[in-house]
């Protein structure tokens, strides 16, 4: 794909995600969580896809995202905006430093043992909220009401939303393009061989993570306010949906790749928005089907497959 | 010449098995160096040892005088000492020339200085290095998809793309095509005077350790069994007995 092309495509997505809003409003809830989902699995594939690390505990910096923002918004004494932008900002300090203590502890162990220890933090942070009285316990927290007319506030957050995953987006597209890319890859490939020739690899790993945690706490904050109400099971530490959700769809879309996990992220939202409505009460079968074939007949992603159509047939051209 | 890398009388225990039994051997600036020894005489654990992949249980490794097997492989590295593995580490997924890329001695520094693209000045050495070993033609192919003779190449030529004082070679030429061998020992001579990499070569083959190396040291049981030139070591009996079992 040239970067012509590149361009092509994200214009097309501007497009879309400007004037979609205001052409279908009905659909612009799904819209914005499109976009949340879109965050979810590029930060998700810089560690899993790039970089080698599959972790399942990402849902954590969300989930912080979360709290901070209702919080400061509850607490702060400020005007609306000011407390979410001031709780927005709390709450990626709080995710990057919460990246950089686990990331130094979790990101020494590899493979399964990775995904697994990640595993636990998400499920750790969800029972650790359930059973704060200051962020509400079990029962979670509301959010202030949105200030502006009736109407609004859904255009608010789906802007806010599609902004934070194009600014991701042309984040990560820059910085795989640089030589921190090539080291996530290096990581990837063969970390042994890579601290061997000198890479410094603990913190380029954990560095990775602070900026998969600041993309996520910031997407966090926002949709708690969008949702209204955060559960510490069902919404900020959401292991058993978004925390999975984000490997799926990175998967589907084709690990490593610039647009598979945006790719991922479409199909996937649409394929579970017409489960709910057509499949109703089989919507988690039909979902745990797709998995399995996601798994069997794309085990490299919706791009890599792509890859290998053209590969084969420009092999059988030549 | 000084001495560039001094082993003190290192020891490494594998559980009950000492791999490594007091070794002692120097490098010397400038020089290739050759190590031989029959399976299991501990010369590929004391390339770990050397280069901090594996934690030494006794003596001292000094390299340009400084005393370092206290340090890990990454420091140890950027200090400028280096080595290629006997199967081969490459980055599979990534092309050759990203391979040569991520391998450059720029790639040492901190996070700063990583967010960065590769400058060209390194792309074009890179090539030359590529076209260096052979593999200019593959520079777009993923290192995975390479014969493992050409990986080893690959392997060889990142290697020198990290500038090293000292490389440690562990069978440069196991998996290599024979009618290419005297090309490599050409290169490995090239890379020693031309580019001023110091080299310490484990191999198997007689012939190529022979012509190559001017220093060698023979290692049997985890011990030094013999060390000189190589006219010496090939007359010696000590070593014809490890190899072949005769005196």
């Amino acid at each position: 794909m040239t970067k012509l092309s590149d361009w092509h495509i994200m214009g097309v997505l501007a497009i879309a995600g400007l004037g979609l809003p205001f052409l279908a409003p009905g659909l612009i809830t799904q819209l914005s969580f499109l976009w949340l989902m879109v965050i979810f699995a590029l930060t998700w594939d810089m560690l899993g896809g790039r970089m080698g690390y599959n972790s399942f505990g990402n849902i954590l910096f969300f989930g912080i995202g979360c709290y901070a923002a209702a919080v400061v918004q509850r607490d702060a004494g400020l005007p609306y905006f000011e407390a979410l932008a001031l709780g927005l900002a709390l709450g990626a300090v709080l995710a990057v430093a919460a990246a950089l203590l686990f990331g130094a502890a979790l990101l020494g162990i590899r493979g399964h043992y990775f995904a697994i220890g990640t595993l636990g933090l998400g499920i750790t942070a969800a029972e650790v909220a359930a059973g704060w009285d200051y962020v509400g316990a079990g029962s979670g927290m509301a959010l202030p009401l949105f200030p502006g007319a009736l109407g609004q506030r859904e255009f608010f957050f789906c802007f806010s939303l599609f902004a934070v995953a194009i600014v991701c987006f042309l984040f990560l597209r820059w910085l795989y393009g640089t030589r921190f890319g090539l080291a996530l890859n290096a990581i990837r490939d063969d970390q042994d061989k890579a601290d061997a020739m000198g890479l410094r690899t603990t913190p380029i790993k954990v560095f990775a993570w602070c900026i998969a945690a600041f993309f996520l706490s910031i997407s966090g904050g926002l949709a708690a306010n969008m949702i209204g109400f955060i559960d510490p099971r069902d919404v900020a530490f959401a292991g058993a949906t978004f925390g999975v959700w984000m490997v799926l769809m990175a998967i589907l879309g084709g690990k490593g790749t610039l647009w598979g996990p945006v790719l991922g992220a479409v199909v996937f939202h649409i394929t579970q928005e017409l489960f709910w409505t057509y499949l109703l009460g089989w919507q988690r079968v039909a979902l745990g089907l797709l998995i399995v074939v996601i798994v069997v007949f794309f085990p490299q992603g919706i791009m890599g497959w792509i890859a290998e159509r053209r590969a084969a047939r420009e092999g059988a051209a030549s | 010449m000084s001495v560039m890398l001094e082993v003190r009388e290192v020891t490494k225990r594998f559980g009950g098995v000492v791999a490594n039994d007091r070794i002692s051997l120097t490098v010397t600036q400038g020089e290739i160096a050759g190590l031989i020894g029959p399976n299991g005489s501990g010369k590929t654990t004391l390339f770990g040892c050397i280069t901090g992949t594996l934690p030494v249980d006794g003596g001292e490794v000094y390299f340009e005088g400084q005393p370092i097997s206290h340090l890990r492989a990454g420091p140890i590295a950027r200090l400028g000492l280096l080595r290629t593995w006997q199967q081969t580490r490459i980055y599979g997924e990534m092309t050759c020339a990203e391979n040569m890329a991520i391998s450059a001695r720029e790639a040492h520094g901190g996070l700063i200085s990583l967010l960065k693209p590769v400058p060209a000045a390194t792309r074009i050495r890179a090539s030359d290095l590529l076209a260096f070993v052979g593999l200019h033609e593959k520079r777009d192919e993923r290192g995975g998809r390479l014969s493992f003779g050409q990986q080893k190449l690959l392997e060889f030529a990142m290697a020198l793309m990290n500038e090293p004082k000292l490389l440690l070679l562990d069978e440069p030429t196991a998996g290599i095509n024979p009618t290419l061998i005297n090309g490599l020992i050409d290169r490995l001579r090239r890379a020693n005077a031309e580019l001023g990499v110091t080299l310490l070569v484990i191999e198997h083959n007689m012939r190529v350790i022979m012509n190559l190396a001017h220093r060698i040291t023979c290692l049997a049981h985890g011990e030094v069994l013999a060390e000189g030139t190589p006219d010496e070591i090939r007359d010696d009996a000590r070593v014809l007995d490890a190899y072949l079992g005769v005196a």
